[in-house]
């Protein structure tokens, strides 16, 4: 909450430098003080790169990953590890973003930086095969199991309309920093799968969300913990045959990330991406609805890099 | 060469046989690859005579190389190589230590008892059940008490310690969730691990002499042994402390007789004779001097009646294991034919190959496999079958069939596993969330590896599943993924003979992205 205060404060500060700004073109003294730069993007996307490059860049835009990321802090980032798949097959988060990630969460400070996921397929084949294992602990992260019950803690989601309680791992719970990373890509049963979506690996019992109104679940659960930053991988894309994919023909090469704290313009901005208009995704335009996030991108501060 | 020293190199070649069997079965965390394994236990009598069997494969030759040992010198298997022998043997050294003073003693030989047992397990085996061998087989056995009681008591502690260095924050060793288990294994496995202590625990290797198979037929084998241990009355003092200490209680110290055929090869006699009594000797096969006795004729008698009972028997073991496929029922979801494990080829060559040693089960990362009840039927109990209910076949992997020592899952490689279909999905739409709730679920088709199932328009612009078997592995992803309850909405009914799947046709998509393009948004 402190943190959170923090960024709250500093985001007006800067509203009132920014206003400063534009009064006074010469009064940049106190804008190298704030910690983000004078230009409080909402949203950063990016095309045309490598997945670590891309970061780099969009990051850097977002006052740094030391605007989300204190000093000694516990940092869990939680990329979509599902399935027992390689890498260009694009059904898991692209493992060099994950090390990249994690690469730039110690820098910033952290004191430990963990990566999990309650994955679908057999969980230590998927750490292993999705490549995320090695990228993680060659950046000097830990893996944790999502594998086991004892790890997820039952908690209250106050705003649920459909899921009102639900088991989470405890790592999202005792973690300083949450960090979601999702990838892009095509699903089944709700069309696409995205930074939401990906919160469904945080929880336990994913039948129950299933049976009970998929899309409402998702939206609901998003209201318990937002994440403190979503980085979406849309490097390789999968465009259909989601969310696990048949073979690399599924697959298309798009170069893309986007990066936002707003999950919903996040969603909505990655959709798009996709070429799907975000009103036509049930969750995310519930998730609007309920005040999670915005999904109207023309209301948003974007900064768009084309490298 | 001192005779003596051959009880210590029986002792660590034991030791060593026993660990290893040992720990393939509680690797839980899976740290031995699974490829190693036919060589690991290349020497297990069971294992290997029904690989070579069904395989004639050059890795299935160990069971050849242990009847040679024994037509040479007796039963080293039954001392050395066999994990249930060396369990008993570790029972009766902690039984001694108790008792201190009460050592063994020269025990009737079960000759009734233990030829039954071998002649109906080889007459049953021969009309194609596995259940004799599946309750008996020593190795099997051992496999049964290692996957079911050790393997299941071992977690606990790993779990007990990965939630204490939790606290640590330290994650390496992560707990291990227990997604199914049998009972009925872990009572039988319970129960023959606790009359198999009571056996050896007061009479060392009784159970080796009366009760196993294999004891009784390699028994046989080493009666036509090159070389056999003998007192050499000449040189025997009679002091008698070679019989207290034959586990086997084969020495009769009384008449200066050895029952070779009991005889399990530990040289415990070796070690303790003062006067060099007991001796290694060539001794040629005596089938000629062999005085037609009563008890002879007897025993005659009863092999010929035994033999025209157990034909009887077998005629209607067969006529049970045949698999006969019932007719298909719709709500609720009962499984007529579970689908026999990937490699297995099909429903009856796995029942006819399988011993039910655990070792896939103990092997399986998402533990599908389970020991069986009564899903395979009566007459292949405990045979594993593939739980879908606790968790679903792993697309790519191919482990059990790799870890799977007689054969009855053969190995296969990653592309032709990824092909082979077990069984075929069925989709129970009355069942199925998106009819009885009317929103969006998707579950089985989300976790279908191949798109057999996929998600097609229905009423009110929402999606429901169709399946397209031709795709289908009958992994049981779709069916563990399905949140019905407390019927499936979908489920995997098994092939009696496994069938090769397609694979959905791939066009690559053509999608020109250019990178330079403004966002579209």
């Amino acid at each position: 909450m402190d943190r959170r205060d923090f960024i709250k404060k500093s985001i007006q500060a800067g509203i009132i430098l920014g206003s400063a700004n534009s009064i006074g073109r010469h009064f940049n003294l106190f804008a190298s003080q704030t910690p983000y730069p004078s230009n409080n993007y909402d949203l950063a996307a990016i095309k045309g790169g490598e997945p670590d490059v891309m970061f780099d860049k969009a990051i850097e835009s977002l006052g740094g990953m030391k605007a989300f990321v204190k000093k000694g802090q516990k940092v869990v980032v939680k990329p979509n590890i599902g399935w027992d798949v390689v890498p260009e097959k694009a059904a898991n988060t692209n493992p060099i973003l994950v090390k990249r990630i994690v690469q730039h969460c110690y820098e910033a400070g952290a004191k430990e930086v963990y990566v999990f996921d309650n994955t679908c397929d057999d969980w230590k084949r998927c750490y292993s095969n999705s490549g995320i294992e090695r990228a993680v602990k060659d950046a000097g992260g830990k893996m944790v199991s999502g594998d086991s019950e004892r790890y997820y803690q039952k908690v209250d989601v106050k705003q649920g309309k459909k899921l009102t309680s639900t088991k989470v791992h405890e790592l999202i719970l005792d973690s300083d920093v949450f960090i979601n990373v999702p990838i892009l890509k095509h699903h089944s049963s709700t069309d696409l799968t995205i930074a939401m979506k990906n919160l469904m690996g945080n929880v336990w019992d994913r039948r129950y969300w299933h049976a009970n109104n998929l899309h409402q679940c998702i939206a609901d659960f998003t209201s318990f913990k937002k994440p403190d930053l979503n980085i979406i991988d849309a490097y390789y894309v999968m465009k259909r045959n989601g969310p696990r994919g048949v073979s690399k023909a599924d697959v298309v090469l798009m170069k893309s990330q986007i990066i936002s704290t707003d999950i919903v313009a996040a969603d909505a901005a990655a959709a798009k991406l996709f070429g799907t208009e975000p009103e036509d995704i049930s969750y995310i335009k519930l998730a609007a609805e309920m005040n999670l996030g915005e999904m109207d991108l023309s209301r948003l501060n974007i900064n768009r890099i084309i490298l | 060469m001192n005779l003596a020293k051959l009880k210590k190199i029986r002792v660590y070649v034991a030791l060593l046989f026993f660990v290893i069997t040992l720990l393939l079965f509680l690797d839980i965390i899976h740290l031995i690859p699974a490829r190693l394994t036919p060589y690991l236990l290349y020497f297990q009598f069971v294992p290997s005579a029904v690989k070579f069997f069904n395989q004639y494969s050059l890795l299935a030759t160990g069971f050849l190389i242990v009847l040679i040992l024994t037509f040479l010198f007796g039963r080293i298997y039954c001392s050395s190589v066999c994990p249930l022998g060396t369990l008993q043997d570790i029972i009766s050294r902690v039984a001694i230590t108790l008792k201190k003073n009460k050592l063994y003693q020269m025990f009737r030989d079960f000759k009734l008892l233990k030829y039954s047992i071998l002649t109906v397990t080889i007459l049953s085996l021969f009309s194609g059940s596995m259940i004799l061998l599946n309750l008996l087989d020593p190795f099997s056995l051992a496999g049964k008490i290692f996957s079911n009681v050790f393997r299941l008591l071992l977690i606990p502690f790993n779990n007990l310690a990965a939630l204490t260095l939790e606290q640590f924050n330290i994650y390496r060793v992560y707990p291990i969730e227990l997604k199914a288990l049998s009972w009925i294994a872990i009572s039988f496995s319970s129960i023959v691990l606790l009359i198999i202590g009571i056996m050896s625990f007061t009479n060392g290797r009784l159970f080796c002499n009366t009760v196993c198979p294999v004891g009784t037929l390699l028994g046989l084998t080493s009666r036509l042994s090159l070389f056999k241990i003998k007192i050499e009355e000449t040189d025997c003092s009679g002091c008698g402390v070679c019989e207290t200490v034959c586990k086997a209680g084969c020495i009769d110290n009384e008449k200066k007789k050895i029952d070779f055929e009991r005889c399990v090869n530990c040289f415990n006699c070796f070690t303790v004779c003062p006067s060099n009594g007991i001796v290694y000797k060539k001794s040629l096969p005596s089938f000629s001097n062999n005085k037609k006795t009563a008890t002879d004729f007897d025993k005659r008698k009863f092999f010929t009646r035994l033999f025209i009972g157990v034909i009887g028997l077998s005629e209607f073991l067969r006529a049970q294991v045949k698999v006969i496929p019932k007719k298909k029922s719709t709500v609720p979801v009962i499984i007529e034919l579970y689908p026999s494990p990937p490699g297995s080829e099909s429903v009856e060559r796995f029942y006819s190959n399988c011993t039910a040693c655990h070792l896939c089960v103990a092997a399986c990362p998402t533990h599908v496999l389970q020991p069986s009840f009564l899903e395979h039927g009566f007459f292949n109990i405990l045979q594993p079958f593939m739980d879908n209910a606790a968790a679903y076949c792993t697309f790519e992997c191919i482990r059990c069939t790799e870890v799977c020592p007689t054969g009855a899952l053969l190995p296969l490689t990653v592309e032709k596993k990824t092909k082979v279909q077990i069984g075929k999905t069925i989709f129970v739409k009355e069942n199925c969330i998106v009819e009885t709730e009317g929103t969006e679920c998707g579950a089985c088709s989300e976790h279908c590896p191949t798109k057999a199932v996929i998600m097609v328009p229905y009423k009110n612009n929402i999606k429901i599943p169709e399946v397209k078997n031709e795709y289908c592995v009958g992994c049981g992803a779709c069916e563990y993924a399905c949140p019905t309850i407390p019927y499936k909405a979908i489920y995997v009914e098994g092939n009696l003979i496994h069938q090769i799947a397609e694979v959905a046709p791939q066009e690559r998509l053509q999608q020109e992205i250019d990178y330079k393009e403004e966002f579209p948004f």
